[in-house]
């Protein structure tokens, strides 16, 4: 058994090298170079060291009875030095949108302007709670309003509920007012229509509302199809729910007509608005017929996410469904802003304890007014150039699904891999060779092998033409029969391709050393 | 006789009873097995309802009642080794049996050359 320097007992290093990466030696550490061979953290350090200097408990008797634990826990202890070190040596095995392209398709991982993060440590901002009285609290609270009148007008709808927490979130929130509204004027409705293409939380937020869920079909230019819509429609129908731009990166030019016929079945349109960011300062889902819409603050309005931060999905509503928007909201009396928490009785209720992620709204409303509505507009306009840039980049290597330009995201599928033995998942293992964040891959799940790319706007040229020239390299050697560097990538990441099947099927839960202690 | 559905299910009669597993050709493009989710014995379902979860590292699919009918039993086996839906998806991987409310409900499935024909369409 391997020990550490402190004589605990650790698991072997596994061996990240493949033949061709084989270096001349192996170095005497471990570590190679500046990647540095890093164990867990349980097997780092001794169980007696800590540091924190923790004030000796004195006397004092246990009235817990038999669940006193006797023996020793084995719980890690470092000194803050080793700790520092844990943690760094892990985290330079990450990979973030401040280290390079991230072009995640339909998560928008844009870059998070530092200007948002030094706002959103303004002690009146970052260090408030939200019990405390809202007379100490105004300029919090004109902040929601500020941020609630930009929402409001980007979008061209007449109120917004701020609190829900994520895109999911602002889903069942829009969805529950719509039932809402439904039952307040006795119409029992049963189900919910979601195109093919839509994404996953869609159908799974109808369903967790109570409704059926039918599917409706997308015609061959990836769009939904009306007609197809038009006969679904009857007064069973609640709700749609449709993604605009869609999650094949495309707007769905028949968006009017298709509002009006939901709002003709008596339905409502209830609009994804996870893929705002193509579309702001440039068209407002209220023009277009929408009821009910969430928007990613963590998307569109450069929040971070992905694990850097929680979401924020403000949901935006029409004339016939704000009534049965959830508290708290934020109202302007005379000078001075309180929170409406409790008393609306058309209101669905409340969605969150409190009143949502206050940091995520300081850093949106951080980046509306650094951008102003020109900025805003033109970082759309950016955004939907750069996916067109690297759609028209590589199609003539790769497959795009559709003919005609894109939206914000550039879709591929896998008919160019056709009889080269390489797959998506391969090609996208690849790209970590390439020191690229995969692209999306496998949905939609409308094209076959999907690879969904999104540069944003925050790529430059430069930065494209870097990517784009990986991608035709890999591209170009799958088509060649150069396979060698597509089975079993990524070789250059610390880790090499895991074991997905026995990852799920034998799943190791325990540090065996613990389980053998047992 | 084998029959099929268009949703790549075969199914076995015997008597008035099916039994009913998913083709290789979905076993291939699930990928790797890793969890199935089978129905209470002795419930009833009708065609076209959602009786059973195949879960792989790519995707979570549905099998379908493909007619009318009452479960009467279950593969356990399935649940320790889900991988048996990808070594054996037309005898070992199995996924539930089922009693027909109408046995004659049968003639209404492919026969193996329509299913073959289904699946080349798709290709």
């Amino acid at each position: 058994m391997s020990m550490n320097s402190q004589g605990r007992p650790t698991m072997p290093t596994p061996s990240n090298d493949t033949s061709e990466m084989e270096p001349v030696f192996q170095s005497f550490s471990g570590h190679r170079g500046l990647r540095l061979a890093e164990p867990l953290i349980f097997e780092l350090g001794t169980c007696h060291t800590t540091g924190v200097d923790v004030e000796d408990a004195g006397d004092f008797e246990l009235s817990i009875g038999d669940v006193e634990r006797t023996a020793e826990i084995g719980c890690p202890g470092l000194s803050e030095p080793d700790a520092v070190r844990h943690f760094t040596r892990l985290s330079r095995r990450n990979y973030g949108i401040d280290m390079g392209v991230f072009p995640l398709g339909s998560c928008t991982m844009k870059h998070n302007p530092r200007l948002n993060e030094k706002m959103a440590r303004l002690p009146g901002f970052g260090d408030i709670h939200p019990l405390q009285p809202v007379s100490s609290v105004q300029g919090a609270l004109e902040l929601m309003d500020e941020l609630s009148h930009w929402i409001t007008t980007l979008t061209g709808m007449p109120a917004v509920a701020l609190s829900p927490k994520a895109g999911a979130h602002g889903e069942l929130c829009g969805v529950m007012a719509i039932r809402a509204a439904l039952e307040a004027r006795g119409d029992a409705r049963e189900v919910v229509l979601c195109p093919e293409s839509a994404h996953g939380t869609n159908p799974a937020t109808a369903a967790f509302c109570g409704y059926k869920v039918k599917s409706i079909p997308a015609q061959d230019n990836g769009r939904v199809d009306l007609q197809a819509l038009k006969e679904a429609l009857d007064d069973t129908v609640a709700a749609v729910m449709i993604t605009n731009p869609n999650t094949c990166g495309l707007f769905e030019s028949e968006i009017k007509e298709i509002a009006d016929a939901i709002h003709q079945a008596g339905a409502f349109f209830y609009c994804d608005g996870a893929n705002f960011n193509a579309i702001m300062g440039k068209a407002r889902p209220g023009d277009l017929g929408v009821d009910a819409m969430h928007l990613n603050l963590h998307k569109t309005f450069s929040t971070p996410h992905g694990g850097g931060g929680p979401g924020s999905g403000p949901v935006v509503f029409s004339e016939a469904l704000k009534d049965f928007a959830p508290m708290p909201y934020v109202v302007k009396e005379g000078d001075a802003f309180t929170l409406v928490e409790d008393g609306d009785t058309k209101s669905l209720g409340r969605l969150t304890a409190y009143h949502g992620q206050m940091g995520m709204y300081v850093r949106a409303l951080s980046y509306m007014l650094s951008h102003g509505a020109d900025g805003i507009k033109q970082a759309a306009e950016d955004a939907v150039l750069n996916a067109n840039y690297v759609l028209a980049s590589l199609s003539d290597v790769m497959s795009a699904s559709f003919e005609g330009p894109c939206m914000h995201e550039a879709l591929f599928d896998d008919r160019f891999l056709k009889d080269t033995g390489v797959t998506t998942l391969d090609f996208a293992k690849a790209m970590i060779d390439e020191g690229y964040h995969p692209m999306t891959m496998y949905f939609p799940l409308v094209v076959h092998g999907a690879m969904l790319v999104e540069p944003t706007e925050t790529e430059s040229k430069y930065n494209m033409d870097q990517f784009i020239r990986s991608m035709r390299g890999l591209a170009e050697e799958a088509r060649e029969g150069k396979v060698a560097r597509f089975e079993g990538a990524p070789y250059f990441a610390p880790w090499k391709r895991l074991d997905e099947t026995q990852a799920a099927r034998q799943p190791v839960l325990r540090h065996p050393v613990a389980e053998a202690a047992e | 006789m084998t029959k099929y559905t268009e949703d790549h299910e075969w199914i076995e009669l015997d008597g008035d009873t099916v039994t009913v597993g998913i083709t290789d050709y979905a076993q291939k493009a699930l990928g790797d097995v890793v969890f199935v989710e089978l129905p209470e014995v002795s419930a009833s379902y009708s065609a076209g309802d959602e009786v059973a979860v195949v879960e792989s590292v790519k995707a979570a699919s549905e099998v379908y009642a493909p007619l009318d009918g009452e479960i009467v039993e279950i593969n356990d086996a399935l649940e320790g080794d889900p991988s048996l839906v990808n070594s054996a998806p037309s005898s070992d991987g199995w996924f539930f049996k089922m009693k027909l409310a109408n046995a004659d409900d049968m003639a209404g499935l492919m026969d193996e050359e329509a299913y073959n024909a289904h699946v080349a369409g798709l290709e």
